[in-house]
């Protein structure tokens, strides 16, 4: 008979010792993309090969350009923590370390850049 | 040692003996899908980015992407896009506790598969 709670048995046992936190924020970006992605890939898809003009004036009205800044940021957020657990995986040393301070650059500008042009079409 | 088979214990799966499962193969999938999507996410940017900076760098940017490269990196991310948004949602459910037995997570893993064909010709047909 134990009188241990289950928490307390599985406490410090695991192999990593940290990760709730990473795995919390792909949980919370997963859950806001579900409902994010279907909204873009219609507006966006709905955009896309427009004329100029028509283009821009459907991006400065506010539901595509807050669905597409939103998507962006989450996106590359969920892209940010996806592609750390897949270098962690396969790749080692110095490497790894290059690897996901480059990723982490490559999403943060990327969505900067994109933020930065569809507020830019907007206003 | 108690343990006479020492070192001849069955080791590990290795990939040239693996038999893939449904199980495996649809989880490898939604790895390769997820992070395939940078590239269409950066052609994405670039085009956003293009339709800020004006006419010509748009007709350049939209060129592209409706050429039928431009077609090809779209229709793949479309594919790679529903299919990690199904297996996303499959994830979520599994983090609940739900649906982690061997019968349950293959017949998700029919309905991701099936589901996001489904889907993806539902968006080329639509836009």
């Amino acid at each position: 008979m134990s009188f241990l709670t289950d928490r307390k048995r599985a406490i410090g046992l695991g192999s990593a010792k940290s990760g709730t936190q990473h795995h919390w924020q792909m949980m919370v970006s997963s859950v806001a993309l579900t409902g994010l992605i279907p909204l873009f890939v219609f507006t966006f898809g709905y955009a896309l090969g427009m004329p100029y003009t028509d283009a821009a004036a459907y991006y400065a009205r506010p539901f595509p350009a807050i669905v597409a800044i939103l998507t962006v940021l989450v996106g590359f957020l969920h892209f940010k923590g996806g592609v750390q657990t897949l270098i962690e995986d396969y790749v080692h040393g110095f490497a790894r370390k290059a690897l996901i301070i480059g990723s982490i650059c490559l999403s943060y500008a990327a969505a900067a850049a994109g933020v930065f042009a569809i507020v830019r079409i907007a206003l | 040692m108690a343990d006479v088979n020492r070192g001849n214990r069955p080791l590990s799966p290795h990939l040239s003996i693996y038999r893939p499962q449904l199980t495996s193969m649809t989880s490898i999938f939604t790895r390769l899908t997820g992070n395939a999507l940078i590239v269409g996410a950066l052609f994405v940017v670039w085009w956003f980015a293009a339709l800020a900076a004006g006419p010509d760098a748009y007709a350049r940017a939209n060129g592209f992407m409706t050429s039928w490269f431009g077609d090809f990196i779209m229709f793949g991310s479309v594919v790679c896009i529903w299919y990690h948004t199904l297996a996303g949602i499959r994830h979520l459910i599994w983090d609940t506790g739900r649906m982690l037995d061997v019968e349950r997570a293959e017949f998700a893993g029919q309905v991701i598969i099936i589901a996001s064909v489904l889907l993806t010709i539902f968006t080329v047909i639509i836009l």
